[in-house]
This record gives C-alpha cells, structure tokens and sequence, in this order.
C-alpha cells in the first residue's frame, strides 16, 4: 500500500527544506454526519516523528487542530545531499505509517 | 514465566515513554507520552501549564509569527512560527479561541532550525498563539486573525 505520506526534502545551502503532506482525515470528534446526525468519531495525528538514522531530529505532538490532511514544513542542519529520513506517524486509534525521504541537491 | 516477561516489558516501555515526554529528545523509536491533559486544556494557559509547567509568556520580537488578517475557511489556517535565537527546543502553536487551544507542538533536536510552518483549524475569529521555548523560558507573539468561516466542526 502507498505510504500516506508525500514528502520532500530539498538542501538549500546550508540547510535542509522538509516538506509534507499527509494523508489524514484529522477529525475533531465534533463534527456530526448530515444524515444521519451521528457524531463522527475523533481521529487525529498525535505524534509526528522526523529521524536519521538513530537520531530523532524533530518530534512533533499534534491535535485534532491541525487542518485535514496536515503539511508540515521544517528546517534541519547538517544533512547533507544523499541523507535518508525516517517519517513516522501515529493517531489516536494506535494506526501509523512511516515513509523515508532522501535529500536532494 | 513468559506472561510475567510481557508485562513487564510493557510497564518498562511505558516507562521510557514518560521520560522521552518529559521533553527530553533521545534517540529512541519509542513513542514519547502524548500530553493527553495539555490537548484537552480549555485554555491557553491551562494548555501550556501541562505542556511545559509554565505559562509565563514574554512578549518578544524574537519570535515571528506570520498568519492572515482574514481566513476565508477556518478549516486551514496558514500559519509560520520562526525564531530569531539559539537553543530553542520546542515551537508550540495555539488557538485562543479554540475549545482546545492547543495545536501541535514541535520539539526540536538542536540540528533542527527554530521554524515550522503549518495549517491549522480556527473555530472562530480570534488570536493565533506561537510560544517558543528555548534556555528555560517562553517566548511568544500573537496575530489577530478574523475568521470568515469557522473550521472545527459543528
């Protein structure tokens, strides 16, 4: 199954742009359905987490505030152009997803 | 004998998961503890009391905060938290009015630079919040934003 995640990562001279775009209905279990009126369940992104390796670089701890389908943009130092990244995600149901993304030039 | 191992496995886990939440970035692919009572805070100040134990916030120009004056769709709200010292080691991005104000925190390996950018869900018009931590303190700014449409349901 493709990853729900679409990142990219480009060196800018002197540091790394990580962009993503994930794949998240990121409800806030306030919404309700318009049929049938039943409240649709919280399912959110919690934890987001950027590494290198053994190295966790950026971790990031979310809610359901965070706009459906989250892009994240980051910067990182020190990555030269060849690194892999290790992306990983998960909700407050216990699903995940991980992806790795590979620095370009 | 085996079932005793499992458990224990588990408490020691969960463990390890409270001290990575504790703000500490080791290198580890255990999960850190999701600060479940920072992400139900009715409010900002409740919010960060959770999340960091404090809620004293100097008003500072080292932080920059760049957000609309008006959102069409409070559903995504382009928001870009910087930072213009060293040693942050987290951005944090609230919504004042907002049931839950708290949107996403950022902890940040010294390797990363002071900056995320994001979308976020405004239920109404009112303040965005960028609170940076770095050398024991908080900083933050706010920008208005007016609220079109709100975006968080309901």
């Amino acid at each position: 199954m493709a990853s729900t995640i679409k990142p990219r990562a480009q060196h800018k001279g002197g540091y790394v742009v990580l962009k993503l775009i994930i794949s998240h209905p990121m409800e806030t279990g306030l919404r309700k359905n318009p049929d049938t009126g039943a409240v649709i369940p919280a399912h959110y992104i919690r934890e987001l987490k950027v590494q290198h390796g053994d190295t966790l670089l950026a971790q990031l701890l979310a809610g359901p505030g965070v706009s459906k389908n989250p892009y994240i943009q980051l910067r990182i130092e020190q990555l030269p152009v060849g690194t892999d990244l290790q992306i990983s995600w998960l909700d407050n149901r216990g699903q995940q997803d991980s992806t790795t993304v590979t620095v370009t030039g | 004998m085996k079932r005793r191992t499992l458990l224990q496995s588990s408490l020691a886990a969960g463990l390890l998961g409270v001290a990575a939440g504790a703000g500490l970035l080791r290198p580890t692919t255990v999960w850190a503890a999701w600060p479940q009572s920072a992400f139900a805070a009715g409010s900002v100040e409740q919010a960060l009391q959770h999340l960091a134990g404090a809620t004293q916030l100097e008003q500072s120009d080292v932080v920059r905060l760049k957000a609309p004056p008006i959102a069409e769709n409070g559903a995504v709200v382009n928001v870009l938290a910087s930072a213009k010292i060293s040693g942050v080691e987290a951005i944090t991005l609230l919504v004042e009015n907002n049931q839950t104000p708290l949107v996403v925190s950022a902890q940040f390996s010294p390797q990363m630079r002071p900056y995320l950018k994001t979308r976020l869900k405004m239920a109404k018009t009112g303040n965005v919040i960028a609170v940076v931590h770095a050398n024991g303190k908080l900083y933050s700014a706010r920008r208005k934003v007016k609220v079109t449409m709100g975006g968080c349901g309901g």
